[in-house]
Order: C-alpha cells, then sequence, then structure tokens
C-alpha cells in the first residue's frame, strides 16, 4: 500500500474511533438517566405531591403544573407563530425591513433562556403585576418558543408546491384565502411535527421559569375546576413550579432525604416525555399526511 | 301606458346602473378578507418584532442602571476582582467586580468548545462521509433526541456522575470550571454534531466526485475537499454550541461551586454570569444596588448574546455556496 492510502485508512480508522466514543457518551447517558431513574417511577410517585422534609414525596403537582404551562403556551405562541410565518414565506418582499424582521427572529432564538426568563420577570411578573404566576410563566415561554415554532411552521409552508398557490389564485380566491384554506392545510404535517418538537423544547425549560412561574408548588384541589379559584389546577394566577425546575431546585437546596431518588425518577421522566414528543412528532405527521392524502 | 312601462324600464336600468356602480366602486368581501388576512399576519410578524426589542431596550436600561443613578464606573465593573455589591473593596471601590464571573463564563465556553469540536466533526464526518447508512440510523435520532435533553438533566448527570469523578481523581470539592467544562462538553456536543453535518451534507457531490477522480484517497478528500468547503457551516455550528454553552444558566449553576472568586485553577470552586444570575435574582430587592449589580451581568450576558449572532451572521453571509 501507498502511504497516503496507509493514512487514508489509518484516518478514517481513528474517525470510527471518534464516532464510536461519542455513541458510548451518548449511550451511556440515556442508559444512565434510565436505568438510576425509571425504577424510582411509581404510580405513587408520578401522582402524590412533592414533600419538603421527609421522604416518599412524588411529583404529582409539578408534573400537571409542565402539562398546564405547556398547553398553555402553545395556545398563546401558535397563532402569533402561523402569522408571522405565513407573512415570512408567502408576502415578504427582499428588503431591508425584512432583513431586520428575520435578523430579529435569529436573535430571539439565540437569547439565553434566562436573559428571556428575567425579561418575563420584569415585564410580566413586576410591570403588569402578576406575581409568580402560572400566566406569567405561559407568557415567557411563549417568547422562549416563537422563534423556533415560527420557523419550523414557515419551513413547512415553504415546502409546500407553489403549484398548489397558483392553483388556488387561478380559481379566483384570494392570495390570503388560498393560503389559509390551501396552503396551511396541505403543510399540516409539517406544522404538527414543528409543534411537538418544539413542545419538547417548551416541556423541559426551566431556567426561562424560575423566576416567571416561581419555584413553589402550593398544594392544588383536584376536585375545584373553576379557573377564579386560587387552588384550582387550572387557576392561571397561582405559582407554579414545574418538573423541570423541581429538579433544579431540590438538587440546589432540597433537604429531603430521598433527594437522590426523586431527581433520577423526575429526570427519566423528563427525558421519557421529551422522547415520546420526539418520536410521536415523525409518527403523528406521517399520519396526518396520510389520512390527507392518502398516499401510503 | 307602454311608454309608461318603458320609462319606469329606463329607470330601472339607471338604478341598477348606480347599485352595480356603488358596488363595483366597493371593495368586495374577498378584498377585505384578503386586506385583513395580510395585515394580520403581519401583526404578528411585528409583535415578534417588539418583544425582542422590548427584551432589548428593557435589559439594557436596567443593565445601565448601576452605572448611572449608582454612579459605579464601568472600569470597576469589568476589571474588579470582588464581587459582593453594597461594600467595598479593601482599597475603596465598590465592590461590583464582575470579572471572575466574565472569566468564569468565558474559560466554561471556551474549553467546552476546544473539547467537543474534533470530537463532534469526527462524528459528523463519519455520519455523512464514512458510514451514511450506520449514521441515519442510529446516529442521527440519537443526536436528536440529546439535543431535547433538558439542560436541568445535564446538570442533575453532572451533579451525580462528573462533579464526584472530579472530586475522586483530583482532588477538590469537585465543584469548579471542569466540571462545568464537562456538562457543558455533552450539552454542545449534539448541537455541533448536527449542525455540522447539515454543513457537510450541502457540500456538492461533484466535489467528491471530482477529488476521488483526480486520485485523491478518500481521507485526502474529506480533509482537503469536503471539509474545506463546509468550513463555514462548521464555524456556525461552533459558534451556535459556543453561544448555547455561554447562556447556559442552570446546567453550570449545579455543578461549578458558585463562588464567586477569580478561579485560580479548573478544580476550585467559580461561577459564571447565568449562574450568579439565577442564584442571585431571587435573594435582592428589585431597585436595590445588589439587584442593578446582576441586571448589569444581564447586559453583558445579552451583549454577548448579540455577539454571536452577529458572528453567525456574518460567517453564513461569507460563506454561503455559490451554485
Amino acid at each position: 500500500m501507498k502511504d497516503t492510502q496507509k493514512q487514508s485508512s489509518l484516518a478514517i480508522g481513528i474517525l470510527r474511533g471518534i464516532a464510536g466514543f461519542v455513541v458510548l457518551i451518548l449511550i451511556f447517558l440515556l442508559g444512565y438517566i434510565f436505568i438510576t431513574g425509571l425504577p424510582n417511577v411509581s404510580w405513587h410517585f408520578l401522582t402524590s405531591p412533592a414533600k419538603a422534609f421527609t421522604a416518599g414525596g412524588g411529583i404529582g403537582i409539578q408534573l400537571f403544573n409542565s402539562f398546564y404551562l405547556l398547553i398553555l403556551a402553545m395556545v398563546i405562541s401558535l397563532p402569533i407563530s402561523i402569522g408571522a410565518s405565513i407573512y415570512l414565506s408567502e408576502y415578504v418582499k427582499d428588503n431591508l425591513f425584512t432583513d431586520t424582521i428575520r435578523t430579529s427572529i435569529e436573535i430571539l432564538s439565540s437569547l439565553p433562556s434566562v436573559v428571556v426568563g428575567l425579561f418575563g420577570f420584569l415585564l410580566f411578573v413586576i410591570q403588569f403585576n402578576f406575581g409568580f404566576s402560572i400566566i406569567s410563566g405561559a407568557l415567557t415561554l411563549t417568547i422562549f418558543n416563537l422563534p423556533l415554532l415560527t420557523r419550523n411552521i414557515e419551513e413547512s409552508i415553504n415546502g409546500v408546491s407553489s403549484d398548489q398557490l397558483q392553483g388556488g389564485l387561478g380559481l379566483g380566491l384570494s392570495k390570503f384565502e388560498t393560503i389559509y384554506h390551501i396552503v396551511i392545510p396541505a403543510a399540516l404535517p409539517g406544522i404538527i411535527s414543528g409543534i411537538i418538537l418544539c413542545s419538547g423544547r417548551v416541556f423541559g425549560e426551566a431556567a426561562a421559569l424560575i423566576y416567571t412561574a416561581g419555584q413553589s408548588a402550593p398544594a392544588l384541589n383536584f376536585g375545584d375546576w373553576n379557573p377564579f379559584n386560587i387552588d384550582s389546577p387550572l387557576s392561571p394566577m397561582r405559582p407554579a413550579e414545574t418538573l423541570a425546575v423541581h429538579i433544579w431546585k431540590i438538587n440546589s437546596e432540597g433537604i429531603m432525604p430521598d433527594l437522590s431518588k426523586i431527581s433520577s425518577g423526575s429526570a427519566a421522566v423528563l427525558v421519557l416525555a421529551i422522547l415520546i414528543f420526539n418520536l410521536s412528532a415523525r409518527y403523528v405527521g406521517r399520519k396526518v399526511f396520510e389520512r390527507m392524502t392518502s398516499a401510503r | 301606458m307602454i311608454g309608461k312601462a318603458k320609462y319606469s324600464k329606463d329607470r330601472g336600468f339607471s338604478m341598477d346602473n348606480q347599485k352595480l356602480a356603488k358596488q363595483l366602486m366597493k371593495k368586495s368581501k374577498t378584498a377585505r378578507y384578503e386586506r385583513m388576512g395580510k395585515l394580520g399576519s403581519l401583526a404578528m410578524l411585528l409583535l415578534i418584532m417588539v418583544i425582542v426589542i422590548g427584551i432589548i431596550v428593557f435589559v439594557t436600561s436596567k443593565g445601565l442602571t448601576m452605572f448611572f443613578s449608582d454612579h459605579i464606573s464601568f472600569k470597576d465593573f469589568l476589571t474588579g476582582t470582588l464581587w459582593n455589591p453594597g461594600t467595598k473593596t479593601p482599597s475603596g471601590h465598590p465592590a461590583v467586580g464582575a470579572l471572575p464571573m466574565i472569566v468564569g463564563s468565558f474559560l466554561v465556553t471556551i474549553l467546552a468548545a476546544l473539547i467537543s469540536t474534533p470530537f463532534a466533526i469526527g462524528t459528523a464526518v463519519y455520519m455523512t462521509e464514512i458510514s451514511p447508512k450506520r449514521g441515519a440510523k442510529i446516529l442521527q435520532p440519537v443526536t436528536e433526541l440529546l439535543v431535547g435533553i433538558p439542560s436541568v438533566v445535564y446538570g442533575f448527570i453532572g451533579l451525580s456522575l462528573v462533579v464526584p469523578f472530579v472530586r475522586n481523581t483530583l482532588g477538590g470539592s469537585g465543584f469548579g470550571i471542569l466540571s462545568g467544562t464537562f456538562v457543558l462538553f455533552v450539552m454542545i456536543l449534539p448541537t455541533i454534531v448536527s449542525m455540522t453535518v447539515d454543513s457537510l451534507k450541502s457540500v456538492p457531490t461533484f466535489y467528491h466526485q471530482a477529488s476521488l477522480a483526480l486520485g485523491a484517497t478518500q481521507w485526502q478528500t474529506i480533509w482537503k475537499v469536503v471539509l474545506r468547503a463546509a468550513t463555514p457551516g462548521i464555524l456556525t455550528a461552533i459558534v451556535f454550541g459556543m453561544a448555547r454553552a455561554f447562556g447556559e444558566a442552570l446546567a453550570v449553576q449545579m455543578v461549578i461551586g458558585n463562588a464567586s472568586l477569580m478561579p485560580h485553577n479548573l478544580i476550585s470552586p467559580a461561577s459564571t454570569l447565568t449562574s450568579v444570575l439565577t442564584a442571585g435574582m431571587g435573594n435582592t430587592v428589585m431597585g436595590s444596588l445588589q439587584n442593578d449589580a446582576l441586571w448589569s451581568l444581564a447586559l453583558v450576558l445579552l451583549l454577548m448574546s448579540l455577539f454571536f449572532s452577529l458572528l453567525v451572521h456574518f460567517i453564513g453571509r461569507r460563506g454561503s455556496f455559490k451554485k
């Protein structure tokens, strides 16, 4: 063999080694999370409230808070993102204004989540006087979520063939009608995958929430679903510690004796939820596509 | 009779014409719908822009409060090494030195980027050039999942694995820059890998073919052609990874030890901008000097983040493929 060939096979061997090492790290990480965490997960753990000083607490309220905040944040951010991405993908012309807007979305997406959290703290918690509450948290998560969701939706709208738009216009529909009734439905599978993927990101976010949704999870009365009562699970004005914040909180200042069990169990639940979000994003997107197009 | 009928018929026509004219002059329902839709979606876009400007303006004005209303000089803030807002240093300057945090943030970011870059590029090259099938089947989904793992989980793993490991092998408490670097290394690795893969995939196939046709080995093709062509994309990936590391709050805060001291070695407890912010914001009163000092740290964080965005923008503009 020539020198260059030897060199080539050596280098490629090293690359294989690096890739193998990275895979090992990743497998080890996932394995560690699930192997140490899952044995601590039980129905009792998932449904009972946390205990501050004694063993045997659960993550019931935190889990509920996480999902409630996620749903609220998605409900608020979806119309904004869809509107913005419609404009970005269909109406925009190449000029300075567009450039500025795209740059500002880029900036928003690269802002550290703690800065977004501090802004939410300043605006919602203090200026609007919402206090540490679900609504402050949901609005902050909306800001955190907007750039990525907008980009995802814009990409799926751009993925729709321009023939669809031409067809709608050719039939005499106005542009917005065509977009709303033809292009958006055609982009729906991609949009749904995007929403689920963003949900995973929002679900695990903690830094934006510690100073907006708060770090305490007061007891909830699960028999009372009137959103205007302060101990109702639906009340938007109550402080709500989420699962991700809970992991951080108990690891920084928790004093319960079964701390490591609770954190590893919570971490496993969190990663499992994200795993489900990621896998279902593809699956649901494909199913919706098949439903709508009878492509199989 | 006939004439009258004719007259009224005529008048009828003229009334129809007037109506028609009115109808034609008026905007149709469709046109109004179109206008509403367009303006509505524009309003949403403008809302996002207002939010971004709002964040920058709010954080900047809060961050500058300390310098203008508490009369603290930029020099004391950027070069002082003692952080205990509200008190004075032995030499009589206000103790608002943010240098330990700034150094801490930069150290963990640069070290983490230095370690993860070769691993990330190696993995990405493996995924795209050496074994694309295995890459797509195993590595792609795993990296995607790891990008999505919440930072608190990384922090928790760092706390339960990395910190004890560092403590047992190198001594000290285990909390410090080194542990932070390890955690960030694993955190930003999947980010850099997936973006590098994208940029390697965008290298045109005829680059490979031309290089192989000239008799270059696979390695020569990868090293001298593919990686060179993808350099701007790879740089963007690294900058993104660094931006993520620099802004990461909780994972770092959990393993770095949170002592606002100049780090004298890699295993002594230290702190970063984000760790001081998350740990301190809840313990200070709005409007006090202690609080204003924290907002100044947030301003530094914001400016760095803007700098990273600018860098990405710049690299992207110079490096996009001409096809």
